[in-house]
């Protein structure tokens, strides 16, 4: 469970975040959703320990997370930044440095490592491209070698950044289930979307941020029908089915 | 069921351990046919047979035998040391700096190095641990420089090269006016601007040993923390890696190498770029393999052109450091201009 308590953080001494109060349990998809510049990424940058805290406090499993060490803390949460390199490596290479936070001073595999890297493969369906370049891969080919690398860290809390951007709309649902499926499994899932219907369609709840505090934070269909989405986007919410898209405010 | 992807039919570089470590092998073989080539060839060749059985009796009446051990043995030596130890420079800074342009001579850490080196030899002749310590403190300290640069100023990578090439002129110019003031000095190698191996004792690469042994010992517990720096600052610290401290370390250890390098072998260039392609090309991007290639390759390459160099034009002899530029500014020319089409790092 991660959990935020009027938590202020910024860059240079200016706030970006201003005491955000949240709280993700396991086994629950919470996706944050604002405009551009309201501290989205900045939040989950806050939560995966890189950037410091001006006030209050985030805890993961109830623990701070400042008093956890670097590897214990890799253990605990695996963060997803949106900007990532792409080294010239092979996909099995990519999801073996999830195992990282449990290697010894060698920084060689052991067979549980080996077991868990496996699995996370499996899972998230890249087994079969284990000997190929992550270069060669496509974009949604690679969230998902990638996804699979955070998996194999084996943690409790997943933090996901734009998961399905620069993604065509098949990739996109594919990353979004695979992401449900985490949560399935019992993970704590805290991640930032652009996309508000993917956000209303595949979240248990979603927190709607505006100049870096929580306007609301509710289950999908409460948020919808709450006016809040149609006031800090300036654009009209309208649901069909489970499906929502929105249109612009004034027409 | 998983099926095997098409792609496993390409060769190079190897999916498997296995495959990297047959590659690595045939490298450590072409080193060796290269120390063979360079010890059998010079103002006399000799052939194969004459140098056994000079190395079997090793006496000092023997003139294959003298030859071979006040000349062609430490001249090998240190073209086999300054290019491993210049190339996984290289290959370290690569790294560190996320930059497939990045090499210590045209970022300067080579010119810092000559710089600081020469200095001490002006300023305490005679003193020997002076002049391999000041190289590396030069190296150090203009790799720190530019790392800093990289790192507050946010420069783009082309731009980060530019500014590397001016600090180098800067350091070049200091180098060239040391040498023209100082003409009695010379260490290590004549021709120090250039590069190069001759009149190179073996007193002198014992005095840059240490350096270099710290050095390439640190970048080979450096390696598997390098890979996880190649995902990213983010996704890096996200693993648990200390972000900071790593890069330091990488620093240090490039400095420490490429500093060893240029106080016994001056201002040798482009080894420290090419050899890192070329090594990347043949056993991947993975540091843990990398770094090891890229010694063995390098230590090859300079072997290879120091010996061409001393017998080309026999009795006449080039600067190895020519023939390096000669092939390696084409290669960075190459790399310059196909990163205009858009690929960001190789």
């Amino acid at each position: 469970m991660i959990e935020f308590q009027a938590v202020s953080a910024g860059y240079e001494g200016r706030a970006v975040l201003r005491r955000i109060s949240l709280q993700v349990r396991q086994g629950e998809v919470l996706t944050v959703i604002g405009p551009n510049g309201c501290g989205k990424s900045t939040l989950l940058r806050a939560a995966a320990r890189q950037l410091p805290l001006m006030e209050g406090s985030i805890r993961l499993n109830g623990r701070e997370i400042g008093s956890f060490g670097r590897t214990e803390f890799a253990r605990a949460a695996a963060f997803l930044p949106q900007a990532r390199s792409l080294p010239a490596i092979t996909v099995q290479a990519l999801v073996s440095h999830g195992r990282y936070p449990y290697l010894g001073l060698s920084r060689r595999l052991r067979a549980g490592d080996r077991e868990a890297i496996r699995r996370a493969m499996e899972q998230t369906g890249v087994d079969g491209w284990a000997g190929r370049e992550l270069r060669a891969l496509s974009g949604g080919e690679r969230q998902r070698v990638y996804i699979a690398m955070a998996l194999a860290q084996g943690t409790e809390a997943i933090l996901l950044d734009e998961p399905t951007t620069y993604l065509d709309m098949r990739h996109q649902f594919e990353i979004l289930e695979l992401i449900r499926r985490l949560a399935g499994e019992g993970k704590a899932v805290l991640m930032v979307l652009h996309d508000l219907g993917h956000a209303l369609r595949y979240s248990d709840r979603v927190a709607l941020m505006e100049e870096g505090r929580i306007a609301a934070c509710a289950a999908p269909r409460e948020l919808a029908e709450s006016g809040q989405i149609d006031r800090v986007f300036r654009i009209v919410a309208h649901r069909q089915g489970e499906n929502y898209f929105f249109t612009a405010q004034g027409r | 069921m998983p099926i095997l992807p098409k792609s496993s039919t390409r060769s190079l570089p190897p999916k498997s351990a296995k495959g990297r470590a047959a590659v690595l092998a045939a490298m450590g073989l072409a080193l060796l046919l290269a120390l063979l080539y360079s010890l059998r060839t010079g103002s006399q060749d000799y052939s194969a047979a004459r140098l056994w059985q000079a190395f079997l009796i090793r006496e000092e009446g023997n003139v294959v035998w003298r030859v071979l051990w006040h000349v062609r043995i430490p001249r090998t030596l240190a073209c086999c040391l300054a290019g491993a130890a210049l190339a996984q420079a290289g290959a370290l800074t690569q790294a560190v700096l996320n930059n497939a342009m990045a090499s210590p001579n045209i970022i300067g850490v080579n010119a810092g190095a000559g710089f600081f080196a020469l200095l001490a030899a002006v300023a305490a002749p005679g003193t020997a641990g002076a002049v391999p310590a000041a190289s590396f403190f030069g190296a150090l300290l203009t790799a720190l420089f530019i790392y800093l640069l990289a790192l507050r100023a946010g420069l783009s990578r082309t731009t980060l090269i530019l500014a590397g090439v001016a600090v180098s002129s800067m350091l070049n110019a200091g180098v060239n006016a040391i040498t023209l003031l100082f003409p009695d000095i010379t260490i290590g190698a004549a021709g120090f601007m250039l590069g190069g191996f001759s009149g190179v004792g073996l007193a002198a690469v014992r005095r840059a040993a240490v350096y270099l042994l710290l050095g390439f010992l640190l970048a080979a517990l450096l390696a598997a923390d390098l890979d996880v720096l190649q995902l990213g600052e983010e996704s890096a610290a996200g693993l648990g890696l200390h972000v900071g401290r790593t890069r330091f370390l990488a620093i240090l250890a490039a400095a420490l190498l490429a500093g060893a390098a240029v106080s016994f072998a001056g201002l040798l260039g482009f080894v420290g770029l090419v050899a890192p392609h070329a090594a990347r090309r043949l056993v991947g991007g993975s540091n843990v393999w990398l770094l090891p290639a890229s010694a063995l390759l390098g230590a090859a390459f300079v072997l290879a052109c120091d010996t061409l160099a001393r017998s080309l034009f026999a009795p006449y002899e080039l600067p190895v450091g020519i023939v390096l530029s000669l092939l390696g500014g084409p290669f960075f020319l190459w790399l310059l201009l196909r990163r205009k089409r858009g690929r960001i790092y190789d």
